[in-house]
């Protein structure tokens, strides 16, 4: 979805978002992700604005702080980034996928199940189709992508072929890119601040 | 667990996160290092976390001999350096061209021609300074026009080809000789040698 995402030509607007809608959205993301509750000053704080970015192909994104936080596609569910992942890794369901894969994640293609079901890979039961989760890596400490249930896990383990996650963004594309520049350039706004 | 049950018990009864702060990114790739195997530069990566984060490099390329990581380094950039430019011939055509500067002898009537300059706005910004310089020391008019395909070109009056050309070569030394081309474009099919 990511893979050539550069915002510059992409964002349709960008606008402060009212109270009211702040509000609603900080419901619903605390709602889909309840473990960042006791965090929710600290991410989404009530008197930051709050900034909505629409792009094309209706996927919006919520920055904060110069940080981007969450996307989505229309209404659907929110995904944070990869580095609000990595911060808070426990927020969204985990797979794990084998080392093998690692490479074939990275460069955007479907996350096929006999890459969830061989030795090195992991894969909870009971995970719904549709679900939004985080794809870890075989040795890896970082989640490596996020992507959503394609099958549920149980089918996934059933059937052994096939697609079985869809990657929303990943390392390395696009998104993953403009998140790690937004997050270098307020590190170096930080830094002027403080001297 | 609903709504109530949560606001009512307090935080214990979210889900639990861990708080990752400050995960290192690679300043090379901004993966994070254990994924810059994957990267488009993972020799540099090494040696920006040998130099940077040695501890972690450790880690990460315990059996890492560096000196001929370096040196693979050095003969990968060498080779992206030679062949970045031939990137597909169609697109090399393209960058050539780009950085082309002709000098073109047009015909107006038999007797009188201009020189039309284009290309020289790739190397310098202030076409208008040129073709003042142009007009200066061929005792003649120089004017700048936009041309149809984008950018600038100069007409210069008169039939004076080989007179721009030695000027381009020596006021504008970052202009390399082999990308000026001299064409012509005679209008009637000239009887060559009709004397
Ligand atoms: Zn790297």
């Amino acid at each position: 979805m990511f893979k050539k995402f550069a915002p510059k030509e992409e964002i349709s607007s960008q606008a402060k978002t009212k109270s009211s809608v702040q509000r609603a959205i900080r419901a619903k993301l605390l709602e889909q992700y309840p473990a960042l509750n006791p965090y929710a000053d600290v991410i989404l704080p009530k008197k930051a604005p709050m900034v909505l970015i629409k792009c094309k192909d209706n996927i919006s994104m919520i920055m904060m702080n110069d940080t981007y936080l969450f996307f989505q596609t229309f209404d659907g569910p929110y995904y944070p980034t990869l580095q609000l992942l990595h911060k808070y890794p426990d927020i969204m369901p985990k797979v794990q996928v084998d080392k093998g894969a690692i490479k074939f994640v990275m460069a955007g293609a479907n996350i096929m199940c006999p890459g969830l079901t061989s030795p090195g890979a992991s894969l909870d039961a009971g995970i719904p189709k549709g679900t939004p989760v985080a794809v870890m890596a075989e040795g890896k400490e970082h989640a490596v992508a996020i992507g959503l249930m394609m099958m549920s896990s149980d089918e996934i383990m059933k059937l052994r072929k096939g697609v079985g996650i869809e990657p929303v963004t990943y390392l390395g594309d696009g998104l993953y890119k403009v998140c790690a520049e937004a997050a270098l350039s307020a590190l170096a706004h930080a830094e002027s601040d403080s001297e | 667990m609903s709504e109530d049950e949560r606001s009512e018990s307090g935080e214990t009864e979210w889900p639990q996160t861990r708080v990752l702060e400050n995960t290192l990114y690679c300043g090379v790739c901004h993966l994070p290092p254990e994924y810059c195997t994957w990267g488009p530069n993972p020799a540099k990566c090494k040696v920006w976390l040998r130099d940077n984060h040695p501890d972690m490099f450790t880690v990460l390329w315990n059996d890492a001999d560096l000196t001929a990581e370096l040196e693979q380094l050095q003969i990968s950039e060498a080779k992206a350096s030679e062949t970045a430019p031939t990137l597909t011939p169609k697109q090399k055509k393209k960058a050539e061209q780009a950085k082309r500067v002709t000098i073109k002898r047009v015909e107006r009537t038999k007797r009188k021609c201009v020189v039309i300059v284009t290309g020289l706005d790739k190397f310098e910004p202030d076409l208008k300074r040129v073709a003042k310089l142009f007009a200066q020391r061929l005792a003649t008019g120089a004017s700048v026009t936009k041309c149809p395909q984008g950018g600038e070109e100069i007409t210069v009056q008169g039939d004076c080809q080989d007179d721009i050309y030695d000027i381009v070569l020596d006021k504008f030394p970052n202009v390399p000789e082999e990308v000026i081309e001299l064409t012509e474009d005679t209008k009637s099919k000239k009887k060559s040698g009709g004397a």
